[in-house]
């Protein structure tokens, strides 16, 4: 087998008994991203210096018998919104262009001290707004399946760069679905921990409500063992939960067997689902139900509504969050304003995208007078609604199945001058956002053109071990994640 | 719901965004259409409902109120576009 087909897990392995080194391993991923990515285009920055010495610091530990545990070693990718000292941070935008950042995430913190070297920086969409990285403001990611292909986003650099073997895994970021849905697309493993699961603290923030962040792989064990990696609590990060998280590698294997899986009617009744992406996901059901899970309808009645309050609540919240960016203290600044307010200004039309400019602007119209009442806080209201249908559904099942996305990947180009064809993606994933719930996409078929389809587990809050159980009790049966782009091969 | 120009304007002006005239004009047409597809909120009955501003419910954590090392003032101003000795330098403000 080729060393760039392995697991992270697999890898980690050789790494430990000294199969391979951590240095061939990184020399190895460079030498792909170099052969592959003028076409997949998912990095931002490599940063081959920094990742060679993390790897041959790597294999020095294992010589001296201090190998800092499963993953020391095994290289990674981080979407450009993790504050990594001394590399660019620049959420996709302009703005931050230029922008290095002085210190280190949390999770990248985390990262360090298991050993993993950092590869370089991956593509996304402006400040995490879109789903497909055409929002970046410096090119569209490809996906490796079909090139003439969205990757999905925000993290599509992330998704591409694992679906391509140019990265053993990634870490990425989830406000409405942005790890799940290019998870999805490039038939890749992704989940959004439950909300206060990961810290945020050195993470660039869109929705602080939303916002988590979360494991990206080709297989649902790696997905096991970078979330154990990351689940650590923060005191710098006010949401992060003091909570411990359990060994989520321990019951991996534990099946499916008399656990109830729910199938919410609303999900399959709405518009716009693809027939083939209903077929695999009805065909995954079926096969988990085979595996001795009991197959339960379940309703979420508000499943219609959670868009439009999702884009209500997100946008509000980033027009708050985003204020940050005004070119006083980092970032770009306009040049030439006569005065403060121009500057500011100028320098927020020069330096955001038309997607952050037009979320900033419907954020900031929900929030003022006279609106607040209409928008804003009824969209909170419904969201307590959402809320309360995930909270009666968990009173009967263990978690609950659906597509991740309603279709396979788009054409590039094909939705993004239309706002509301393109957030018709996320249909299917922002409800766990809003109600701050674990969400997995794992790779469960393909279309007859040949791309991947994801299904989506949702579990009760903080249940992400259960979730990745059931993930991995489909994967055992299945060959989707062994399965490599053609790209690859070329 | 269509938004007047004015109100586009207005919202901008908020935001600290200065739009060109051509943005503006493109703002009115998709943040109307936009409004029109969220209003269907209205159709839910919320007259008994708590809005819900954070997934996790928790309240905010208490810690310690101790001294903690901070950046200094050279690490602090690395990114910044202009600077005064150890001071972000930003357009006059007061004439």
């Amino acid at each position: 087998m080729e060393l760039t087909e392995l697991s992270m897990l697999e890898l980690g392995k050789k790494l430990g008994s000294g199969e391979l080194s951590s240095v061939e391993a990184v020399r190895t991923s460079l030498d792909r991203v170099d052969r592959l990515d003028g076409r997949v285009k998912a990095f931002l920055r490599v940063d081959r210096e920094g990742a060679l010495a993390q790897a041959e610091a790597a294999d020095r530990r294992r010589k001296e018998g201090r190998r800092a545990g499963p993953l020391d070693g095994v290289p990674v990718g981080l979407k450009d919104l993790f504050l990594t000292e001394g590399l660019p941070a620049t959420a996709g935008s302009r703005i931050l262009e230029s922008f290095v950042a002085p210190y280190d995430a949390t999770v990248v913190k985390l990262l360090r001290a298991a050993g993993t070297p950092i590869l370089g920086k991956l593509n996304m969409d402006e400040f995490a707004m879109g789903s497909s990285t055409e929002n970046s403001a410096f090119f569209p990611t490809r996906n490796p399946w079909n090139l003439e292909t969205s990757p999905g986003g925000s993290s599509g650099g992330s998704a591409a760069a694992v679906a391509a073997r140019m990265v053993f895994g990634a870490l990425g970021t989830d406000t409405g679905g942005s790890i799940r849905q290019p998870a999805a697309l490039t038939g890749t493993v992704g989940l959004k921990p439950t909300y206060g699961r990961v810290s945020r603290f050195g993470v660039v923030a869109f929705a602080s409500s939303l916002d988590q962040v979360g494991p990206m792989t080709r297989t649902v064990a790696d997905c096991a063992a970078l979330l154990q990696t990351i689940a650590v609590h923060d005191p710098r990060d006010s949401t992060s939960a003091p909570v411990k998280a359990p060994d989520y590698l321990s019951e991996l294997e534990a099946g499916v067997k008399g656990l109830k899986l729910g199938l919410p009617r609303e999900y399959f009744e709405l518009p716009g689902m693809n027939a083939e992406v209903r077929t695999a996901v009805e065909g995954a059901t079926r096969a988990l139900e085979t595996l001795g899970a009991q197959l339960v309808p379940v309703s979420l009645p508000h499943t219609r509504y959670a868009l439009a309050t999702y884009y209500l609540v997100a946008p509000a919240e980033a027009s708050s969050n985003l204020a940050r960016y005004d070119g006083v203290r980092y970032g770009l600044r306009a040049s030439g304003a006569p005065n403060l307010l121009a500057m500011y200004g100028r320098t927020r039309d020069q330096g955001f995208g038309l997607e952050v400019k037009r979320r900033i602007m419907l954020g900031t119209y929900a929030l003022s007078a006279g609106y607040y009442d209409a928008y804003y806080l009824k969209a909170q209201k419904v969201r307590t609604l959402i809320k309360k249908d995930f909270e009666e559904a968990f009173r009967t099942v263990d978690a609950v199945l659906s597509p991740t996305s309603p279709t396979a990947a788009f054409r590039i180009g094909e939705k993004v001058s239309d706002p509301l064809a393109m957030y018709l993606n996320d249909v299917f994933t922002l409800p766990c956002n809003l109600a701050g719930l674990p969400g997995l996409s794992v790779p469960c078929g393909f279309t007859a053109a040949g791309l991947p389809i994801g299904l989506q587990i949702l579990g009760r809050a903080w249940d992400e071990a259960r979730v990745l159980r059931i993930a991995r009790a489909f994967e055992r049966e299945h060959d989707f994640h062994r399965r490599a782009p053609p790209l690859g091969r070329s | 719901m269509s938004l007047t120009l004015e109100e586009v304007r207005h919202v901008a002006g908020l935001a600290r965004l200065s739009l060109s005239a051509e943005e503006e004009a493109l703002m009115r047409t998709q943040l109307s259409a936009i409004l029109d597809a969220v209003a269907e909120l209205a159709r839910v009955d919320t007259s008994k409902v708590e809005p819900t501003s954070h997934a996790a419910g928790e309240v905010a954590p208490w810690r310690s109120d101790e001294v903690q090392p901070s950046f200094s003032a050279e690490r602090s101003l690395g990114n910044a576009p202009a600077r005064v000795g150890t001071s972000f330098a930003v357009p006059r403000i007061i004439e």
